[in-house]
């Protein structure tokens, strides 16, 4: 067990260096070959009324003129050994993993993310708990009910889910259930650690919104699997040696039904980890998602890089997690292996 | 077993929704406003010196740069003079006493020399930081010299010392002593300052409002790093959690003396800023009264804005200014090099469907000069390029296009920022336009924030793609003639790249006027130089005004001492409280 735990974190680290290598490939090179100079590229960060002078500094600041290669060597150079930098007449040790200074606003990138990490976490974690219970929850019932008018209502309101983007749940949500009925606060993250009752009361639409998303997706799924489970002959052998239709459902049912369920959690977790873009910008919560995508939009490469870094670290722990509980939630896994 | 699974459901949904519910409220408004539409606009509204509470600002987009010497944005430079003492500023009054200078740090108005090129000015003693410290003259050239002479290192704020200083080439940030050889201002003593410009410069008195006129000890400034605590001058200092991107608490500073500041009544207790709010949401919480400010200042944004001018509730609570910029179109004079041709453009549009595309009414008015309403000097009523009903002269534009030779029309490319939906559809209105008089227009889009450093802004770039026409806006630096239009058609302005003055308007008699504008005295004569400057602009057809901007601004009734502000194209913040009974 530990030599594949060790062989995935191999896999992992490799995964990690390419989605780097690719990320920076596509910031840094692409404006190259569409034409756009060192000094170009500079001048996106130099303000409103540049000078020439300026220009040059930050283009000599950033390495921007140094071959590729050797700025993504640096790049890892700096995030495995950290470096010093200098800011006026001072000079700052970043120490490893350092991801370096925004382009933008000069601020160091790893606590910036650091410091967002939390509102990530308490959107991406508290959603998937409504969105597992609620949509596996959704989907047993169904499955039980087949043909009923929950059943049919439950995939409608499914449908609706998958189909119907964040920003436009979102937005409605915020529009009727806050700022119309007033049923919600207006969102402002508070720190569980400051006000854990507050921080749920903040935190419960935006979980809300997100869960309705993903959970039709999980409701969809355990519905399908649920039914072709429970057209299995063991199942019937269950049922004529007499079990409750509750223990037949939850320990026969839906254990295998969940497998492919934790396939996808891990993925949508370590993705909503990423950062949960549309629902953090909706509901103003300045967390990584919010982040990567202010740094896209002004092209703040060292951000980008530490937010595409941070996404696929959550995505390869995410995996190897549901890699290591697929015995526990099915035993013929275990047999397998 | 059922009943009882369900049961506990439905009970912890409901519990869920009334500890939800209990945490939050969406009303707001209240009774009807006893004031009246655009009061703040000219007019103190809802006076008070009651002290105490907490104002709330939110905003969408981050600072620039939370260093007082290295930002550019408008809001920015009002904001932060929370935290930031000038050596003068704008007088906090309503109208137009608004506009006129008057000591901050300074004890009086700077002393200039015959021709102007030597500015002394004094400051009071005693003042201090957040640290206790005293403030001295040296701090204040200090700051001046990091934010223009850095080699680079601090980049987003204006260049207007570098630029009229007589400063050889400096960077603080090179060498052990920052100011060993900066002779260009001196400090004669702790209290006094001396500055040597390279050129006569009348109104360099308007350059010493600017944040990089705020002290900053040699020992504290950390470069670029400075922006994360910023040492005090101001009535409130960073509370020490400044999360850039995310929110800036500001509290009271107990080393501030009220007795020496004539510019900041400081009333509430503490004053905080959250980042990265969605202007609709900020919209939202601003009507029902979860923040009190929109720190962006340049009004509500198109959803509340039709929502607002609906509701005979809130009439009382909107003001309705000039923002003080200027929508405009570039005709570049390289591209489109004969004047007839250009004056042909400027009588063959229709200044109303542009006009319309702008918001019409709440959204501005239509502009036939240059300079905005609220410049001295400006004559809204002149308008070289009449026509009925604002619809274009389109006899008047052939007889241009013979002029020129061109009969039979040209075709042109007009440059447009692709995330400006205003300015999209004034580009459709343009082509729509110029089509009746056979000039084809070519409407190509490009980034906002590449529009000037890589599109409409780069020599190179307009030749080789034959951009005769842009579109862009501008707001003066502070409300002067040469505040606002300097940068947009003094020949001097034109740079390869950033490029502002970005039809190359680069004639003599103009540039001319704008020297001998630095060379006078009184302001009544320079408003008269600056008219006769507007005038020929506008013969030379270099540039084509749409609309002097409005913004539409949400007051709530709780926000006291309201006034806006022209210099900065906003509510001047410093006088703001909050009155919650």
């Amino acid at each position: 067990m530990l030599n594949y735990i060790l062989r995935r974190l191999g896999a992992g680290l490799l995964l990690l260096v390419v989605v780097t290598a690719v990320t920076f490939w596509i910031f840094y090179v692409l404006p190259r070959w569409a034409g756009v100079t060192p000094q170009g590229m500079a001048a996106m960060y130099v303000g409103k009324a540049p000078t020439p002078e300026a220009i040059q500094a930050t283009v000599d600041r950033l390495g921007l003129d140094q071959p590729i290669a050797v700025q993504f060597v640096e790049f890892l150079r700096t995030l495995i050994f950290g470096q010093e930098f200098t800011f006026g007449r001072q000079t700052v040790e970043c120490a490893a993993p350092c991801l370096g200074y925004s382009f933008s606003t000069n601020s160091p990138v790893l606590p910036q993310i650091l410091d967002r990490l939390p509102v990530t976490l308490s959107l991406g974690l508290g959603a998937a708990v409504i969105w597992v219970i609620g949509g596996v929850g959704v989907g047993v019932l169904s499955a039980v009910k087949k043909g009923s008018v929950f059943d049919r209502l439950a995939m409608g309101a499914a449908l609706a889910g998958v189909s119907l983007p964040i920003y436009f749940t979102g937005l409605l949500a915020l529009a009727f259930l806050v700022h119309q009925w007033g049923l919600f606060p207006v969102s402002r993250y508070v720190p569980f650690t400051e006000d854990p009752v507050a921080w749920y009361q903040v935190m419960l639409l935006p979980w809300i919104t997100l869960a309705f998303l993903h959970a039709a997706q999980y409701a969809r799924q355990t519905r399908a699997g649920m039914l072709e489970t429970l057209n299995e002959d063991y199942i019937r052998t269950a049922r004529a040696k007499g079990l409750s239709e509750r223990k037949v459902i939850f320990k026969h049912a839906l254990r295998p039904t969940l497998t492919p369920i934790l396939t996808i959690l891990g993925l949508d977790i370590g993705m909503v980890l990423g950062g949960a873009i549309l629902t953090e910008k909706v509901f103003s919560l300045n967390g990584v998602g919010a982040y990567a995508i202010d740094s896209i939009v002004s092209k703040d490469l060292p951000v980008i890089l530490g937010v595409t870094l941070l996404g696929a670290v959550f995505i390869v722990v995410c995996n190897l997690i549901v890699d290591l509980l697929y015995p526990v939630v099915d035993p013929r896994v275990r047999i397998t292996a | 077993m059922r009943k009882r699974t369900f049961g506990f459901v439905a009970l912890g949904a409901a519990a869920t929704l009334l500890l939800s519910a209990c945490g939050g409220s969406a009303t707001g408004g209240g009774s009807e406003s006893e004031n009246e539409f655009d009061q703040g606009s000219t007019q103190l509204v809802n006076p008070s010196d009651k002290t105490g509470g907490t104002l709330k600002y939110a905003i969408e987009a981050d600072f620039d740069s939370a260093d007082p010497g290295n930002t550019y944005y408008g809001w920015s430079w009002n904001f932060q003079r929370y935290y930031a003492r000038t050596l003068l500023s704008f007088t906090p009054e309503p109208g137009e006493a608004a506009t006129e200078l008057m000591p901050d740090l300074a004890k009086a108005m700077p002393e200039p020399n015959d021709d102007f090129t030597e500015w002394t000015v004094e400051i009071q003693e005693g003042l201090k930081y957040e640290d206790g410290s005293e403030i001295v003259a040296e701090d204040i050239k200090y700051a001046i010299a990091r934010s223009n002479f850095n080699g680079g290192t601090l980049s987003l704020g204006p260049q207007y010392f570098s630029a009229h200083l007589d400063q050889d080439d400096h960077n603080v940030y090179e060498g052990s002593d920052p100011l060993a050889g900066f002779d260009s201002i001196e400090t004669p003593d702790d209290y006094t300052l001396v500055f040597h410009l390279k050129d006569s410069f009348s109104e360099f008195p308007n350059v010493l409002t600017q944040l990089q006129t705020a002290p900053v000890p040699i020992e504290a400034d950390k470069g670029e790093l400075y922006q994360e605590n910023v040492l005090s001058s101001g009535p409130y200092k960073f509370d020490g959690n400044y999360q850039p991107g995310v929110q800036l608490h500001l509290e009271r500073n107990e080393h501030w003396d009220p007795d020496t500041d004539p510019v900041r009544p400081a009333l509430p207790d503490r004053v905080e800023l959250e980042i990265g709010v969605a202007q609709d949401e900020i919209d939202q919480r601003l009507v029902n009264g979860d923040i009190d400010v929109d720190a962006r200042g340049t009004g509500v944004g198109p959803a509340m804005r039709s929502t607002l001018l609906d509701d005979e509730a809130v009439q009382g609570n909107l003001d309705n200014p000039y923002t003080g910029a200027l929508r405009y179109m570039n005709i570049h004079t390289p591209i489109i090099e004969d004047v007839a041709c250009r004056q042909a453009i400027m009588y063959a549009v229709d200044r109303d469907s542009m006009w319309r595309a702008w918001g019409g009414e709440p959204g501005g008015d239509i502009a036939t000069n240059l300079l905005p309403p609220a410049i001295p000097g400006s004559n809204p009523e002149s308008d070289l390029y009449p026509s009925e009903d604002g619809k274009g002269d389109l006899d008047a534009a052939q007889s241009k296009l013979e002029a020129c030779g061109e009969e039979d029309g040209f075709s042109t490319t007009l440059a447009v920022r692709a995330e400006n939906d205003n300015e999209v559809q004034t580009a459709e209105s343009v082509k729509e336009a110029l089509a009746r008089v056979n000039i084809d227009v070519n409407i190509e889009s490009y980034p906002t924030a590449d529009f000037f450093g890589q599109y409409a802004g780069s020599q190179d770039f307009v030749r080789e793609n034959d951009i005769g026409l842009s579109l862009s806006g501008w707001g003066p630096d502070w409300p002067s003639g040469y505040g606002f239009a300097s940068k947009i058609t003094h020949g001097d302005a034109i740079m390869e790249t950033g490029n502002f003055n970005t039809s190359e308007l680069d004639d003599p008699e103009i540039n001319g006027l704008w020297d001998d504008a630095l060379l006078t005295e009184d302001p009544d004569e320079r408003a008269a130089i600056y008219e006769q400057i507007d005038t020929l602009v506008m013969e030379n057809a270099a540039i084509l005004p749409v609309v002097f901007d409005k913004s539409l601004i949400y007051r709530s009734d709780e926000l006291t001492n309201v006034f806006y502000q022209p210099a900065f194209m906003m509510y001047d913040l410093m006088p703001l409280g909050v009155d919650r009974d």
